[in-house]
């Protein structure tokens, strides 16, 4: 049964990437990566790492690619031209594709690797990895909260509009004279214009 | 039964699509990314892999911070690829040529 299930959710996944690298429209490669991201966070959760599944469809499905389909959907892209070159380049990308599984298949199938599966840990995981980060790896959790920091400045600062700021400059505003802003009009000159035309 | 060289095919699986991704959408700036989070995402998968057969939950923390570091790298890649348009209204690699490289 399970390994019904590890097969089936392995189908998936690589049909996901397969139609990522190939389909001619972003929209749709980005809802493949969706698939994609979904189905290994089954396969996380038959690895026993409940938190890290979860915490991917919330971060990954839930932030990130819907970030993908918003900057997709916002650029108006004529998709024609970026797909020239695709059956060029497709023997030497299926060549090199094809030379890394060969590589890491030999690598992989050796009885080194030949570990059943564990027995399950009781504790939960959430807490196992809890006490894991607020411990040992608490000065990396704070690395990674600066760099999340960084991460959002940067990306504000880099996609701010110049005109769309707001700023005052005290210098002109303290430099204004009286003839800049009030303008005196002679009404009843003007009037007395106005009558004498027709 | 499954045993670990499984999950480390299906990963190497992954890595590898993922690495014809790029040779395949070498124009797309946007399909690039997607290869990219591929990619990090077959690593992740080996880390939980070896992390849960070797019973040290030490590598599941790893892909946490792998995690953080990627959501940081997609918004910044996202935020230059935004620019990148709204600039030269292409993202078309082969257009990006301003440096003469």
């Amino acid at each position: 049964m399970n390994s019904l299930i590890f097969y089936s959710f392995a189908a998936i996944l690589l049909f996901a990437a397969v139609m990522v690298i190939t389909v001619r429209n972003p929209v749709k490669a980005a809802l493949f990566l969706v698939l994609a991201f979904f189905t290994s966070a089954g396969i996380w959760l038959m690895l026993h790492a409940e938190f890290l599944a979860i915490s991917l469809v919330l971060v990954y499905v839930g932030a990130v690619l819907v970030l993908f389909l918003f900057v997709v959907m916002m650029l108006d892209i004529d998709v024609a031209p970026l797909k020239e070159g695709f059956a060029r380049y497709l023997p030497l990308g299926i060549l090199v594709a094809a030379l890394i599984v060969v590589e890491m298949i030999t690598v992989l199938n050796a009885p080194a690797f030949d570990i059943p599966a564990p027995a399950v840990v009781e504790e939960s995981n959430t807490r196992q990895l809890g006490r894991l980060l607020y411990t040992v790896y608490v000065y990396p959790f704070e690395i990674a909260s600066v760099i999340l920091t960084v991460a959002i400045v940067a990306a504000i600062t880099l996609t701010l509009r110049q005109h769309s700021r707001k700023l005052q400059d005290i210098g002109k505003q303290v430099a204004v004279r009286r003839e800049d802003r009030v303008r005196l009009v002679n009404l009843r000159k003007k009037q007395d214009e106005g009558e004498e035309k027709p | 039964m499954i045993v670990l060289s499984d999950y480390l095919i299906l990963a190497a699986l992954l890595f590898s699509l993922a690495v014809a991704g790029i040779f395949l959408n070498r124009k797309n700036i946007i399909i690039l990314l997607m290869c990219i989070e591929l990619m990090l995402l077959a690593v992740n998968l080996n880390f939980i892999a070896f992390s849960h057969f070797s019973g040290d939950p030490a590598g599941q923390v790893f892909v946490f911070f792998i995690l953080t570091v990627a959501a940081a790298e997609a918004a910044i890649g996202l935020a230059i690829l935004v620019l990148l348009f709204r600039n030269l209204s292409t993202i078309n690699v082969a257009d990006l040529d301003r440096l003469k490289g």
